[in-house]
């Protein structure tokens, strides 16, 4: 069976034993959405949204003009997430945005999991597994309490201001993952920048690379120190395994950038979206037993990574159609996060909803390997921050908050000044 | 109700022990889910619902009581 696309109208049809029958009307989405709609910073992008009023799922062409497919709906993202006939490879990827012509991805390189299917994928995940137990993150909570005590000591004694980005936010689970890991205090802050530079989507091809291979050339080094003198964490337990320095490196590079931007992220644009809720953030307060459904409801409303992609290897049927052997899918969590079918009033950020199942951690196996700590991160470091700081406020208006582009793999805040001056 | 858990499927998520810490726990060595109560007390068996489905892997398995184990 071959399929021709024809651009406008959004019909499709297609040739089926000669004979060309008019397919269903399906939506078109020609390129994903550069940013967000102005006033609607936590609300996933307006075309993506219109895509989902049209149905759970749409046509995607590609820059080059391959086509291919977008799925908004809830059901349908979580099902092609637990399919192994569903790709990772990061070979068989297509950037959604820019054409690289003729210009393939290679496979990812040892040891980075995230991009790569079975039985590669649990050569790595396996020995990680024992080390981010609900168990052994819920035993790291003090000493998160403590890290979060030290960086609300230090905002209050700069204040009555700060950007809560570089005060708070950051720093918070940097140190948490470099600890786990095993990254000394000392190249910490090294480190964390060179690793934003390629996590912000901002960054020119050039200096990416430039940061890149610097974060590897580093992440050797430390592969290397670990194996001399091993310590008390994570990479120095994996040394001793029949794992290569350059699948360790590649390990505990995913791990960091993993740890790094994600909690920050949710850190800072959760506060944002808390002190925009602000009957939501008072409900917090009166009840400290409300966190762990307010940090569920926060990933799910926020779902700061946003976009995934998986690979068809074979004709798959999803939601009535073929997705054909070779096409690629962009999975949107946080519009699939926001589907009326699955969770009632979706837009709304309302911390006593109840049930879970929401996709910001993804679904199947590669769902976030650091999803326990991630919660205990939050769990500790929302309330300690609203504690402290009962008058915490936006020290600019809410318009003026820079946002992170849609180019960039995870969405936040640049910065977010805020003050506590009653 | 009757729990069980594939092994060879647990990606280590926690998502069983989050949810239905009762009935779950997690190897401390490997990570991989532990059913600690196959045969789930009235009170937890909601909970013990939605971590089957929540399981990111698929790899929890509820049966009528009695089931023989595979």
């Amino acid at each position: 069976m071959r399929r021709s696309f024809q651009a406008s109208p959004n019909a499709y049809y297609r040739e089926m034993d000669g004979e060309m029958i008019m397919g269903e009307l399906l939506h078109t989405v020609t390129t994903m959405p550069a940013e967000r709609r102005s006033g609607c910073p936590f609300d996933p992008p307006a075309e993506l949204l219109d895509a989902h009023r049209h149905g759970p799922i749409s046509h995607y062409t590609f820059p080059g003009g391959e086509p291919g497919w977008l799925i908004t709906g809830y059901d349908l993202v979580r099902s092609v997430l637990a399919d192994s006939r569903f790709s990772s490879r990061r070979e068989f990827m297509l950037h959604p945005t820019i054409d690289y012509g003729d210009m393939k991805a290679p496979p990812a390189p040892p040891g980075e999991f995230l991009l790569m299917d079975e039985p590669q994928h649990s050569r790595y995940r396996k020995p990680l597994m024992g080390k981010f137990t609900v168990r052994r993150m819920r035993l790291l909570t003090e000493r998160i309490e403590q890290i979060t005590a030290d960086h609300l000591d230090a905002m209050e004694a700069a204040g009555p201001s700060a950007d809560l980005v570089t005060a708070f936010a950051k720093p918070i689970p940097a140190i948490v993952i470099c600890e786990l890991l095993g990254v000394p205090y000392q190249d910490r802050e090294s480190f964390q920048e060179q690793v934003d530079s390629f996590m912000n989507g901002e960054t020119s091809d050039e200096d990416l690379i430039a940061a890149y291979t610097a974060t590897q050339n580093y992440l050797a080094e430390l592969v290397a120190a670990k194996r001399a003198n091993p310590t008390d964490d994570v990479l120095s337990d994996l040394v001793d395994s029949d794992l290569t320095d350059e699948e360790l490196r590649g390990m505990a590079l995913l791990l960091l950038a993993a740890g790094l931007d994600t909690t920050a992220n949710m850190l800072s644009l959760g506060t944002f979206a808390l002190l925009r809720n602000p009957e939501q953030l008072a409900a917090l307060r009166a009840d400290p037993a409300l966190a762990d459904r307010a940090v569920e409801e926060l990933l799910r409303y926020l779902s700061v990574a946003k976009t995934f992609m998986r690979t068809a290897l074979e004709d798959v049927e999803v939601g009535g159609r073929t997705i054909e052997a070779g096409s690629r899918v962009i999975l949107s969590y946080n519009t699939a996060n926001r589907d009326p079918e699955r969770f009632t009033d979706p837009h709304a950020l309302d911390l006593h909803r109840q049930g879970g199942g929401h996709l910001a951690f993804g679904h199947g196996i590669h769902q976030c390997l650091g999803q326990q700590l991630a919660r205990v991160e939050m769990k500790v470091a929302f309330p300690a921050l609203f504690n402290r700081f009962p008058a915490l406020r936006l020290a600019v208006p809410p318009e003026e908050v820079a946002l992170r582009p849609e180019t960039a793999d995870i969405y936040g805040v640049k910065s977010l000044p805020v003050t506590w001056e009653a | 109700m009757r729990v069980t858990v594939d092994a060879g499927r647990c990606v280590g998520s926690g998502m069983c022990v989050f949810t239905a810490g009762e009935v779950f726990d997690q190897d401390e060595d490997d990570g991989r889910a532990i059913v600690l109560r196959p045969e789930p007390p009235a009170g937890t068996r909601d909970a013990v619902r939605r971590a089957a489905d929540l399981c990111p892997a698929g790899a929890i398995a509820l049966s009528a009581p009695g089931t023989p184990v595979p």
